[in-house]
């Protein structure tokens, strides 16, 4: 029995420091001088601007990334086709790519003097510190989070009730709106909560490709970097206080949504 | 025979039409999201391998080993390696304190276990900065040191092993270890040779995906590591600055190599994963 109060008093000691004291520290730094500049800072049209624009990707991204995810375990739990194993590997490669290399890959691809990107600036379209270029890295970075949820929930399922609902005549479209995605909700929602979660707090492979123009090319993670590099703290907590906000709630759709731990 | 590589309702052969489950365009849906994530995902980082080697074999290798772009790779790999072997000692003991101790506080404890998966890097590092840097409430700064570094490291990857091991201990029979403590072995013992092999296939696997993230980990390092050339430059602060230098064949170098890494530990941990599953059944 001692050897387990240590034990917790190890787990307790360790996670405090790591996580429980930083985050309540940054808290209190926020409040510090009381809840003006942290109002003053929220008022901040570089803020707002931010705030809208990365709201904005995320509104792009998120959806993009639900239907690929759904399709995606669709034909890798109900198809047999050739290259299918180099396929479900290539859906967690994001996983191991660090985010700099993303925003790398797309400098090449996108960039003014890569081939295509070249082509893209001839015909007036810019990617790379543009609009387009944060869309893409967004999408990059959280493409395998819905799949991954579905694929273990629709391989559950079986495809007894959807056999059920073809013999009573029902069309493809039919079946997939009253019995196949009412079965796989959790797992899509648990999916989209992860996929809106990292869209939104998405920084270095963002950051690449945003050329940090502030007012115009800045997510809220890049305005936490902006305010604190000119030493403008409470700026930089209260935009940090906004995502760790929507981090929180995060958490708590996670915990209803029960994880069944696929991470 | 149609798809069926679920173990669910064998197709009544009589009938083949019906035995189809929905039909999503067949062929269609495949192409799709084939062609999504190869425009997403495999030309930029095939362009990345391609622009690596856009000088030659002697460009690549010139890139990777300049002394700079030599000393990131060795402190994010050093790093890397040290932060799996710590998480793996107090990830292990977390996932265990979760599930075998009771005291009140411990689902609150749970929950936020998952909040540096949710919490943005940025962010992370800026908690980490309040805490540990310049003005640090308990007069410890560590700011500009490969502390920092190890720590940024620790606070993103916390849920890694945490999360794997828990559900294997929930699940295991507590049989085997009464059997080892009625037999008088120590606590400890019945740990080390009962308990301990079992959360290995799990502790490998949550240190395998923690070290794919912190050998290219960017956001939370870059504002408490400073990015001190040959101190705390971590990789891809590396690759960054290469980049705004613009210096892409460098960049893209050292961008392979991490990719290289990365990969290996995945695939290990991916061949392990089948193997013990295979081992199981």
């Amino acid at each position: 029995m001692t050897s387990n109060i240590a034990l917790r008093g190890v787990a307790v000691l360790y996670l405090g420091l790591l996580l429980i004291a930083p985050v309540a520290v940054m808290l209190g730094a926020t409040f510090a001088g009381g809840l003006g500049p942290v109002l003053e800072a929220l008022a901040r049209p570089a803020f707002l601007h931010a705030l809208k624009l990365t709201l904005l990707i995320a509104l792009i991204a998120v959806p993009l990334n639900t239907i690929f995810g759904i399709l995606f375990a669709l034909a890798v739990v109900r198809r047999e086709f050739k290259g299918k194993a180099l396929l479900t590997a290539l859906l967690d490669l994001p996983l191991g790519v660090s985010p700099v290399v993303v925003g790398l890959a797309l400098v090449i691809v996108y960039g003014r003097r890569g081939e295509f990107g070249g082509w893209l600036a001839d015909h007036g379209v810019r990617v790379i510190f543009a609009t387009p270029g944060m869309v893409l890295a967004t999408i990059f970075v959280c493409i395998p989070f819905v799949a991954r949820e579905v694929i273990p929930v629709l391989r559950e399922i079986g495809t007894e009730q959807e056999q059920a609902a073809r013999t009573l005549g029902a069309t493809d479209w039919q079946i997939f709106w009253m019995v196949t995605l009412p079965a796989i909700r959790t797992g899509v929602a648990f999916g989209v909560v992860l996929t809106t979660a990292r869209a939104l707090g998405e920084y270095g492979a963002v950051a690449m490709v945003s050329g940090k123009l502030s007012g115009r090319t800045e997510t809220l993670t890049i305005h936490v970097e902006e305010r604190f590099l000119n030493f403008d703290m409470v700026g930089a907590y209260t935009a940090s206080l906004v995502l760790a906000l929507l981090a929180l709630a995060t958490l708590f759709l996670m915990q209803r949504l029960k994880p069944r731990g696929s991470h | 025979m149609s798809a069926t590589s679920y173990p669910v309702a064998p197709p009544p052969a009589a009938a083949p039409p019906a035995s189809r489950g929905l039909s999503v365009g067949t062929p269609l849906t495949v192409g799709v999201v084939t062609a999504y994530l190869s425009v997403i995902v495999l030309i930029p980082l095939a362009a990345v391998a391609f622009r690596s080697t856009s000088e030659g074999w002697d460009g690549f290798w010139a890139s990777v080993t300049t002394p700079q772009a030599l000393a990131a790779l060795r402190l994010s790999l050093g790093a890397s390696l040290l932060v799996s072997l710590i998480n793996a000692v107090f990830g292990t003991l977390i996932a265990w304190v979760l599930v075998r101790d009771h005291f009140p506080g411990k689902d609150f404890m749970s929950a936020l276990i998952d909040l540096p998966f949710a919490l943005p890097t940025i962010v992370a590092g800026l908690t980490l900065i309040a805490m540990y840097g310049a003005r640090s409430p308990i007069g410890l700064n560590i700011a500009y040191t490969v502390a920092a570094v190890i720590l940024a490291l620790l606070f993103v990857t916390l849920p890694f092993v945490v999360r794997a091991v828990q559900p294997v201990l929930t699940e295991m029979d507590k049989e085997m270890e009464q059997a080892a403590t009625a037999l008088g072995a120590s606590g400890w013992t019945t740990f080390r040779l009962i308990v301990l092999p079992n959360l290995l296939p799990a502790i490998l696997a949550g240190i395998g995906l923690g070290f794919a993230r912190t050998i290219g980990e960017f956001g939370s390092v870059v504002l408490i590591s400073g990015n001190i050339p040959f101190e705390t430059e971590v990789a891809a602060v590396r690759i960054y600055s290469q980049v705004e230098n613009d210096n892409i064949t460098a960049a893209s170098a050292i961008a392979v190599v991490l990719l290289a890494l990365s990969l290996v530990v995945l695939l290990t941990i991916s061949l392990f994963e089948r193997r013990s599953r295979k081992h199981d059944q």
